[in-house]
């Protein structure tokens, strides 16, 4: 009967038909296929930790070695001998030091065998190439890192997304909750409204309340970073509320018949059984907050101190502009930590999308 | 809300197991509905405060010579912002900037995660689960990022990009100073910002009924002809969606031109995007007035496209396939 009577909204969501068609052979060359585009699609990050190691005057080297090499030396008698890629008479190649250039003979040390002394070899060196080893930059990262004063970034980071999640989960589980279990009066037009937020494009607001900001001295601060969202947003509605109309309704009637108010079904009942839905939405506003740079930039340019990690790391490329390799390690600074938490929480939050999108 | 009475519309009985059947508003009825307003109320007081009030707000503005560093009182000016709007070069120049990167950035977000979509939901694909997060994972990379680390990647002198090219014996552009290349290039960029169209269009493509499938296959369907006729028609109001979304993305679209070129607009102006002039007016030059009118007349923009797309909706989506 309660089902009958809950029919306007309660379109339970189908699980996922086991995916159709074909057979399964050929399985490695569509994998290999597969692989090879990730492969393509994940080549901007290879580029992005090699360059990041790399020493300052491998960068600009046109035609340089791709890894992050530095040119090869050893120390021979206290001195520094640059290793060169000799051919010799026997048509091999070693990798000796140069120790005495001279134009038509120079002459050489075994950096494996210093002891046997100068070897001479007939040639111009200039024409030799020089040979280059492994030779990571580390302390790129250190740099970086001190320079765009990262823990002031992630500090600020950490707290605008995290006060503002929790404005954001809160104030959408309670507006999800409304909508799905109760008969609003106008409930249609609210979704309708609802949608219709999400097509505006958000510079129509910007200016009034821009300006209001700046009357009632909130611009410098990260009020206005933060308390727009304690409103809840259409997303996260739309999320929670598919998440709300999938348990059962008669777990609410219980609790009311139980005596439990509204508000304490919600925290009691159903809110324990949607733990994934909230850390999906939860993580939905992190990254919304690690990645939000517009408006941040606008209500802090006066106050470097409290800038998020984007706007930080804008700053931080329109001074370091000429080295790449300080660019790409902040790269890295600022994306490290947005990662690793979806590798471990991806399940969570791809479902979370998986729903969003079903009802369009 | 649609008005039902107990008696139904017009001589059809209606019944608790007709669909049509609402249960009779009781006080109790209508006291439930009222207590879920107030559950309701941060959305609506929000609506007001953040939608409805700085919209009607912004357009008044667009009447004035509203400054912010400007000292002097405020004047209506009436249509004077209007006026200005339709014969400076600079709008016209973001505009036709903007609809340039549109046509090709348009296309390539629906296509792209669609073509990834179909390619991991191909049942002989293995470890599909880590592909697919692999594939959404540079979505969560940070825009300022991404852009830097394209930037690098496609440098024309050190860039990787040209340097394969070389091997193969192309002299690869200097990407972002290209006047034409520039566009393809921030293209290039948006493929990393693909992951929850992708991940909503797998969830699409594996909800169409496997039955459609073998139907057609018994007719001797070819692949492309049963993604043209089964697929395509299924996921189609995923289409709808995901060019909503990614429109939106393009009328907003700031943050790339911004970081790449520090918003000069550079190479000669070719990514000075709409949203790019308007900071310029709004918060450097700090002329309210006209920043709003600009706000407003891409308001307006976007009203009449989404408007457009949505009565073009009833030719191409089927929304039959819903359950």
């Amino acid at each position: 009967m309660t089902a009958i009577l809950e029919r306007e909204d309660t379109k339970p969501q189908a699980p996922p038909v086991t995916p159709p068609r074909r057979k399964r052979k050929g399985g490695w060359l569509v994998t290999g296929f597969t692989g090879l585009i990730l492969f393509v699609f994940l080549l901007p990050l290879g580029y992005m930790l090699v360059t990041s190691v790399k020493s300052e005057q491998m960068i600009n080297r046109v035609g340089g070695p791709i890894l992050p090499n530095s040119p090869a030396s050893f120390e021979f008698e206290g001195e520094q001998l640059d290793i060169y890629t000799v051919p010799m008479p026997d048509g091999s190649e070693l990798e000796l030091g140069l120790l005495q250039p001279g134009r038509q003979v120079s002459t050489f040390v075994d950096p494996s065998n210093p002891e046997a002394g100068a070897i001479e070899w007939e040639g111009n060196w200039r024409l030799l190439s020089p040979a280059d080893e492994l030779d990571p930059q580390w302390q790129n990262y250190t740099r970086a890192w001190d320079l765009m004063d990262f823990p002031i970034l992630l500090r600020n980071t950490l707290a605008i997304a995290g006060i503002g999640t929790i404005g954001a989960v809160a104030s959408s589980i309670l507006v999800a909750y409304g909508l799905a279990r109760f008969r609003v009066p106008f409930g249609r037009s609210i979704m309708v409204v609802l949608v219709a937020t999400i097509v505006l494009p958000r510079f129509v607001t910007l200016v009034p309340t821009y300006a209001v900001f700046v009357r009632i001295g909130w611009v410098g601060t990260w009020l206005p970073l933060i308390v727009p969202h304690f409103f809840a947003n259409a997303f996260n509605v739309f999320l929670l509320r598919q998440y709300f109309l999938t348990i059962p309704k008669e777990l609410d009637e219980a609790a009311t018949i139980d005596g439990a108010g509204p508000m304490r079904t919600l925290v009691s009942v159903i809110l324990p059984q949607m733990k994934a839905a909230l850390v999906a939405v939860s993580l939905f506003h992190f990254y919304f907050a690690w990645n939000d740079f517009f408006e941040p930039m606008i209500y802090l340019t006066t106050r470097p101190d409290l800038q998020p990690i984007s706007v930080g790391l804008r700053a931080f490329n329109t001074l370091y502009d000429s080295q790449p390799n300080l660019i790409q390690s902040g790269s890295m600074l600022a994306l490290i930590i947005p990662v690793v938490v979806f590798l471990f929480a991806q399940r969570v939050f791809l479902q979370g999308i998986d729903l969003s999108g079903v009802q369009k | 809300m649609a008005v039902t009475t107990e008696e139904g519309v017009a001589g059809k009985p209606v019944t608790p197991f007709t669909p049509d059947y609402k249960p009779p508003s009781s006080s109790l009825a209508r006291r439930r509905g009222r207590a879920g307003l107030w559950f309701v109320m941060p959305w609506i007081v929000g609506f007001f405060l953040w939608y409805a009030i700085p919209m009607v707000a912004s357009l008044w503005f667009s009447f004035t010579d509203f400054n912010l560093v400007n000292s002097q009182p405020t004047q209506f000016i009436g249509l004077d912002n209007w006026q200005k709007l339709f014969s400076d070069p600079m709008v016209r120049q973001s505009t036709l900037v903007t609809l340039k990167f549109g046509m090709i950035a348009l296309p390539v977000a629906i296509i792209f995660p669609m073509a990834l979509a179909y390619l991991l939901v191909n049942k002989s694909l293995r470890a599909r689960e880590t592909f697919r997060a692999l594939f959404f994972m540079p979505s969560i990379i940070p825009f300022v990022a991404a852009v830097l680390i394209f930037g690098g990647i496609m440098n024309g002198q050190i860039g990787w990009v040209n340097r394969m090219l070389a091997v193969i014996g192309i002299t690869g552009p200097n990407w972002f100073q290209d006047q034409t290349w520039v566009y393809p290039s921030l293209v290039f960029i948006g493929l990393w910002g693909v992951g929850n169209a992708m991940i909503i269009f797998i969830a699409s493509m594996n909800s169409v009924p496997s039955s459609l499938y073998d139907a057609a296959r018994i007719d001797g369907a070819s692949e492309w002809r049963m993604f043209r006729h089964v697929t395509l028609p299924v996921i189609s109001p995923i289409i709808f969606y995901n060019l909503i979304i990614a429109l939106i993305g393009i009328f907003n679209y700031f943050l790339v031109p911004f970081v790449l070129n520090n918003g000069s607009g550079d190479p000669g102006g070719a990514t000075l995007f709409y949203a790019l002039y308007f900071f310029r007016v709004g918060f450097r030059l700090f002329d309210m007035g006209y920043a709003a009118t600009l706000a407003w007349a891409l308001f307006l923009v976007a009203v009449g496209i989404t408007g457009l797309l949505f009565w073009s909706a009833k030719y191409w989506v089927h929304y039959e396939f819903e359950r």
